[in-house]
């Protein structure tokens, strides 16, 4: 009954005290933590405008829930980053979003927004005027040159749309690969922070055509990319496979997206919501390149370990004391519930599989529930066919069921030559019909 | 020598060998088309007297046809219901069917004729032995077969219906007479609550080749779909590929009630259904649908205590009222009671602490019985695919598909195109 101390031998022990040493990792880590976010360290991983916009999603998560003071310091860091660039509508958004409450600091300042904006104007018009020259020239490196300033001034100032088609436009003036993959890893970039992710995938695949001009940095963002637009599209498991195949080159060449530690942890959950006991295994722990990035995140590797080794509790612990910090991730927020609901089925059903009766009392315990609670998921579990077991409400045991087979086979069997003669005389009867009908035509045709 | 005495002469004198009987049949179908025994018919029941019918069978028939051949009352009715009774029982097999039109044409006057009287269960056991007489093999279906289960019907005689039902039917004449003998016949097997069985005729008549939409789908088909919520616990809308697109595009559309219903129930809420039944009452009371709707409610009662039993091995009484949202313990009692009674479910009710505990399926597939039960299976099974295979092979010869099918592969074919035909001098 006892499930904990039987599953575990020496090497689970090991990891089983190395879990507990986790809490004290823990506080030295910033990063998806269960203390409350430290914004500053968290935005440290972060360039360009994916930094302002998590950011502004903590804002406004934490605007949500009334936690001002997170709130505002969220804030004033976006403040402060969309001062250092050139997008003054998102700007003069941050600027309402404070409405004050910052101090005088961090008020409207129209004199800067009013140079940019000018200096922006100028700009354009000098990007214009060098496209036009190129084109009338036809040189197909200026012009993709040309096309390919806009598509960094159009960024640079919010306009995601417009930045997107002149990145895709200098496709036609791409002559070597490399200009391709350019291309292709910006159209990533702007779709990722459009939240266009269809678009992402189609990019990916354009890019990874031509492999040889590949850099190892570029196939590791390539397929962090991808991962991430499996985890959009809630296709976990492929998500997974990705995330996990990013290699630790990635570093953080790619923080104008991802950091490093976001693809350990949204691999991770990825990987414990759907791999299974030998995937998780071989792919996940025994992976050395993920291991890189788990080390990162000290957490999800302490979650995982515990999964596998069964320490359901704290594993279930370690979910929660994350699932605060999780839901102010830009990405990962909209799956946080779906991807715990099935990691908490599996470990379920890891949790009964090898017994042949369990003991409710117990098992609510290590899953840190109450029995009758515990009885409602195994029931929707058991009805989806997931668990093989029945529950003795009276005495609080889960039994495990094993399937008669030969009488399955019986029933299988009397039930599929019932159809079959169901069918064949049904078959006989319409072909029947129908001749009958077609002889009748005949006979009225003559 | 009055015309009608001499008919009876010659009937009495041609009944015998078979080709007498043949010229006899000749000189009848003369007589009724000359109208010369309508205009009789105010005598013909005496001269009916002079016949015996089991050895005159064939006259007995076209005069006994013709004599009732008007709307009677009621009166009259109760002279001719006997007559047409003992007829049909004496009656000769081979001389009936030299007539089968008659003889339907006065087993159907006898139907209406004991509808008239009020009195439908005179007619059934009549019914059942022209069925018998008249079908040439218990595959072929006879115009008599949806009156005979229509008189099951109106005199609630379920059981004497389901004895035709289990006879396979593949040849049928009058494709409505075949609508209208599932249709009853799913309607006495729902009488008996053999669920399976009338789904699987209602299924027939949905699933019909029909070029046009008829009434007795549509009522079989709001049928259909109450009886596979009972039976199966849901009903997708989805018709199979070979029904006829008709029924596949319009039916739906005249059974929305129906399909509502079947949605409701489909997300597990028994307060949602019933109260949806509760508005739409009258709808289901004006397809004389209500009884079955109301099984409909009660059926979903027992799925959810069946369910239970996939995941349980005991839970209380209370549980199991909570859980099914039953009122009482003592109703979830009574509940769980009649399903062990019906055999749906396998469990032990302990009374003194409220508590039931599942069991497993006792079938242990062991039994001599069971060895039975799927050896006559096996051997059915055999026997059908020896038939579909003998149907098959009268297919691929028959002469009218293979021109069919000729025909349009030569349309695909290539070689026809080297030379047109316009061309080909």
């Amino acid at each position: 009954m006892e499930g904990d101390d039987e599953t575990s031998g020496p090497m689970i022990d090991e990891i089983y005290a190395n879990g507990d040493g986790g809490d004290n990792n823990r506080t030295r880590k910033p990063i998806f933590s269960g203390d409350q976010l430290d914004i500053e360290v968290y935005a440290s991983l972060y360039a360009g405008r994916t930094k302002i916009m998590r950011l502004l999603f903590i804002a406004n998560r934490c605007g949500e829930k009334n936690n001002t003071t997170m709130q505002l310091e969220a804030l004033r860091m976006a403040y402060d980053e969309i001062k250092k660039g050139e997008n003054t509508q998102l700007y003069r958004e941050v600027v309402q979003k404070i409405d004050g409450r910052l101090g005088p600091g961090y008020d409207l300042d129209v004199a800067w927004a009013e140079n940019v904006d000018r200096r922006a104007e100028q700009k354009k018009e000098k990007l214009e005027n060098e496209l036009n020259a190129y084109r009338t020239n036809l040189i197909k490196e200026s012009i993709r040159m040309g096309y390919n300033d806009f598509g960094d001034f159009y960024y640079a100032h919010g306009q995601l749309g417009d930045a997107f088609k002149s990145y895709v436009r200098t496709r036609d003036y791409c002559t070597t690969s490399k200009h391709i993959i350019h291309m292709c890893m910006s159209a990533i970039l702007v779709s990722i922070e459009m939240g266009q992710f269809t678009h992402v995938t189609s990019y990916v695949s354009k890019a990874e055509q031509a492999p040889e001009s590949l850099d190892l940095i570029t196939v590791a963002k390539l397929r962090s990319a991808t991962g991430l637009a499996n985890l959009e599209a809630k296709k976990y498991k492929l998500a997974a496979r990705k995330f996990l195949e990013t290699s630790p080159d990635l570093g953080s060449h790619y923080n104008e997206v991802i950091a490093p530690q976001d693809v350990a942890t949204y691999g991770g959950l990825c990987a414990l919501a759907t791999f299974d006991r030998t995937e998780l295994k071989n792919k996940v722990i025994d992976n050395l390149n993920f291991r890189n990035f788990l080390e990162l995140v000290p957490e999800v590797r302490e979650l995982i370990n515990d999964f596998y080794s069964s320490h359901y509790a704290s594993c279930l612990e370690i979910l929660g004391n994350l699932k605060a910090n999780l839901l102010l991730d830009i990405h990962l927020h909209d799956h946080v519930e779906t991807l715990y609901d099935q990691i908490r089925h599996k470990a379920l059903i890891q949790y009964t599989h090898p017994f042949v009766s369990v003991d409710l009392n117990k098992m609510a315990d290590a899953f840190k529930t109450t029995v009758a609670g515990l009885e409602k998921e195994l029931e929707a579990l058991i009805t989806d066919n997931q668990i093989q077991a029945r529950i003795d409400s009276h005495n609080k045991i889960l039994y495990a069921r094993h399937a008669d087979q030969r009488n399955a086979t019986f029933q299988r069997v009397l039930e599929t030559g019932r159809v079959f003669d169901r069918d064949v005389r049904d078959m006989l009867l319409r072909s029947n019909l129908i001749k009958h009908e077609h002889n009748l035509r005949a006979s009225r045709k003559l | 020598m009055d015309p009608m005495e001499a008919l009876i002469t010659q009937i009495q004198g041609l009944s015998s060998s078979a080709a007498d009987l043949s010229r006899l049949h000749t000189i009848l179908k003369q007589a009724t088309a000359d109208v010369s025994l309508r205009s009789y018919s105010d005598h013909l029941p005496s001269l009916l007297s002079n016949l015996d019918p089991s050895l005159h069978s064939l006259g007995f028939l076209f005069i006994l046809d013709a004599s009732i051949a008007s709307p009677v009352s009621k009166p009259q009715a109760e002279i001719f219901v006997p007559i047409v009774t003992t007829f049909i029982a004496a009656c000769s097999v081979e001389q009936i069917q030299l007539a089968p039109d008659k003889f339907v044409s006065v087993c159907k006057k006898l139907k209406d004729q004991v509808v008239l009287l009020e009195a439908p269960i005179r007619g059934v056991a009549p019914m059942l032995t022209a069925v018998r007489k008249l079908q040439v093999s218990t595959e072929r279906l006879t115009p008599l077969h949806p009156e005979f289960l229509l008189l099951c019907l109106l005199s609630k005689c379920y059981k004497t219906g389901l004895a035709i039902l289990d006879d396979d039917i593949f040849e049928v004449d009058q494709p409505r007479d075949l609508f209208l003998f599932f249709y009853y016949g799913g309607m006495i097997c729902i009488g008996q609550k053999r669920f399976q069985k009338a789904l699987d005729l209602l299924h027939n008549v949905v699933t019909a080749p029909m070029s046009s939409l008829n009434a007795i789908a549509v009522e079989a088909y709001k049928k259909y779909i109450l009886v596979s919520l009972i039976r199966h616990g849901q009903f997708s809308t989805n018709l199979p590929k070979y029904s006829s697109s008709v029924a596949q595009r319009n039916l739906k559309n005249f059974c929305q009630p129906y399909i509502e219903l079947a949605n409701s129930y489909g997300t597990g809420k028994i307060a949602e259904l019933e109260e949806y039944v509760q508005t739409n009452t009258h709808k289901f009371e004006s397809d004389n649908n209500l009884g079955l709707v109301k099984q409909v409610v009660s059926s979903m009662y027992k799925r959810n205590i069946q369910r239970l039993t996939q995941t349980y091995l005991t839970l209380s009484l209370q549980d199991i009222a909570n859980t099914v949202q039953l009122n009482s313990p003592k109703d979830a009692e009574m509940h769980v009671l009649q399903m062990i009674q019906d055999g749906e479910i396998y469990a032990m009710i302990n009374q003194k602490d409220g508590m039931v505990s599942f069991l497993e399926d006792p079938e242990q597939y062991k039994t001599c019985e069971m060895i039975e039960h799927i050896d006559s299976s096996i051997q059915r099974v055999m026997a059908l695919s020896r038939k579909l295979a003998t149907v098959d092979e009268q297919i691929s010869c028959d002469p009218i598909y293979l021109s069919k099918v000729g025909r349009e592969r030569q349309r695909y074919d290539f070689d026809d195109f080297d030379v047109p035909q316009k061309f080909n001098i």
